[in-house]
């Protein structure tokens, strides 16, 4: 008995950890192939638009309400204590240090990171990654470096545009709903917003971004056993994805935190 | 190798094989425990056309994946124009791969591209940027699988024959010197299955192309194949020409060729 629970134990740990080796031969072989062979920029620019692009109603929306409903939340517990003008420092530093780089890395894992998988495992199961290797075309090459460059690019303007329409959001809520006096607001969103907190958000974001392109990516290119298949290996990169990027943001948060340090200083 | 008895499985020889377009010595190959291949042998002239034949879950695909490096060998080898490609990564293969082409059994085509797009993909991926050349070059394919004009439309919206004549053009489009079928008939009509096996004879008298068929299609090994290779519990269990093949008395490739299950063979016995 206890010997099956080992036996069992020790095959999940086991398989975690080859799974995890899988992905990071992925990233290492992508990266040689980045810098080592040309790269099809058409490919690339598609993938901007798909991932780009196309995510900016998500980006936008998850942005514009976070910041809003944030915006308020802050102020009804701030408001009792008479610190409601200090609203826009806490949204602000908020969205730029946690909330834009994890909630579009969310969104970003289950739009993009789903479609990636889904479209990688079809071709793998259909034989057309094959087809593509006897065509003397290296997978890594054709389907995962324009992917990866394009999810580098994009995570961090996308993160940015978020930040921007979070805060927008906060500020109008927090003036024309909430009645905040604006002058103050600002003042104090500004004096306790830093640089630092802007690089950490896009930092993260950029992180978050080769994360989401490489468990997806693998999930896909590792997909078997037809349609169901194909299903299993979408489901397990988008929730793999998320995880990955809640778990990561934690030691991100500490690590930057170190460089960046929070606060007025 | 030795034509015409059953059982034949050609010793393996350590000399690097010059003549042959294709050599196969003693290939392993197990999958999920089961052992499919168990120590085939095979040697394919240049310009020659060989069927490889066999019951279904045989190990036919996966021979014939082996021959291009989609999968590698447990053990044995794989010589192809005199160079052992057993072994080499994926970037190694490409040059390899850059002599053979290949025709899928569901075909393969990139369902995101039109039938235009995906015969000049090699094309396109050599280097050829000129529109006007891969035009003419997709013109000149599709006249080759006959086909003409149907250049724009995409691959969900193909028969399954158009489907393997655009996987075929796609694969002959950058003249390899050897083309692997693997099951280039299955799942069609006879018709279209007659015209396709005229495209494989075409192919071979025009371009001089090597073929390898994988098939259980017997009419269409049959039709198209210089010889003949029964692959039987992983190994080779038969070489020679057709007419040997008709000929045999063995019990074993009598049943194949009279598409008859062990217990009919049986129930005869008895009676």
């Amino acid at each position: 008995m206890m010997a099956r629970l080992f036996n069992a134990l020790g095959g999940t740990f086991l398989a975690f950890f080859q799974y995890l080796g899988e992905v990071v031969l992925l990233a290492a072989d992508t990266f040689r192939s980045i810098f080592t062979h040309k790269l099809r920029w058409k490919l690339f620019l598609d993938q901007i638009v798909e991932i780009g692009l196309l995510s900016q109603l998500v980006v936008v929306i998850t942005g514009g309400f976070t910041g809003a409903v944030f915006s308020a939340q802050t102020f009804f517990q701030f408001n009792k204590i008479g610190m409601g003008s200090a609203t826009g420092a806490v949204v602000s530093v908020a969205i730029c240090r946690e909330l834009g780089p994890v909630l579009t890395a969310l969104m970003v894992a289950g739009r993009v990171g789903a479609a990636m998988s889904a479209e990688i495992g079809t071709m793998k199961v259909t034989e057309q990654i094959d087809a593509l290797r006897a065509l003397a075309v290296y997978p890594t090459d054709y389907l995962v470096v324009p992917r990866a460059l394009a999810m580098m690019v994009s995570m961090p303007l996308l993160v940015a545009e978020c930040i921007a329409v979070g805060i927008a959001a906060g500020y109008f809520i927090a003036i024309f709903m909430l009645e905040i006096n604006g002058t103050y607001y600002m003042a104090n969103m500004v004096r306790w917003t830093r640089n630092r907190d802007i690089i950490m958000g896009l930092s993260k974001a950029f992180c978050f971004g080769i994360l989401i392109v490489f468990i997806s990516c693998q999930k896909g290119l590792s997909a078997r056993e037809g349609a169901v298949g194909v299903g299993r290996a979408t489901t397990e990169a988008v929730v793999n994805s998320s995880l990955a990027v809640l778990i990561c943001n934690f030691f991100l948060t500490m690590l930057l935190n170190i460089i960046y340090p929070a606060g007025y200083q | 190798m030795i034509e015409t008895s059953p059982q034949i499985s050609a010793t393996p020889s350590q000399d690097r094989p010059v003549n042959s377009m294709l050599t196969v010595r003693d290939l392993i190959k197990t999958i999920d425990g089961q052992e499919i291949l168990r120590g085939v042998d095979l040697e394919v002239a240049h310009g020659e056309t060989l069927a490889i034949i066999g019951r279904s879950g045989g190990g036919k695909s996966v021979l014939l994946k082996h021959l291009v490096g989609l999968m590698q060998p447990d053990a044995g080898e794989i010589w192809i124009e005199g160079q052992n490609i057993t072994g080499l990564n994926e970037r190694q293969l490409s040059a390899i791969r850059q002599k053979i082409g290949i025709l899928f059994q569901g075909a393969a085509l990139f369902d995101s591209m039109t039938v235009a797009e995906n015969i000049a993909f090699p094309l396109r991926e050599a280097g050829e940027r000129d529109p006007n050349v891969l035009r003419e070059n997709v013109r000149q394919m599709l006249d080759v699988v006959e086909l003409e004009g149907q250049e724009e439309k995409m691959p969900v919206s193909l028969s399954g024959g158009m489907k393997k004549r655009v996987g075929l053009a796609r694969s002959i489009i950058r003249r390899p010197k050897c083309v692997l079928y693997d099951e280039p008939t299955s799942g069609l009509d006879p018709v279209v299955a007659d015209s396709i096996n005229r495209l494989i004879r075409r192919l071979q008298k025009r371009l001089g192309m090597t073929s390898i068929v994988v098939t259980h299609d017997m009419k269409s090994a049959f039709d198209v194949a210089n010889h003949i290779a029964y692959l039987h519990e992983g190994r080779i269990y038969f070489y020679g020409t057709p007419i040997q093949f008709q000929q045999t008395s063995d019990p074993i490739l009598e049943d194949f060729l009279l598409g008859r299950s062990t217990e009919e063979r049986e129930d005869k016995v008895e009676t």
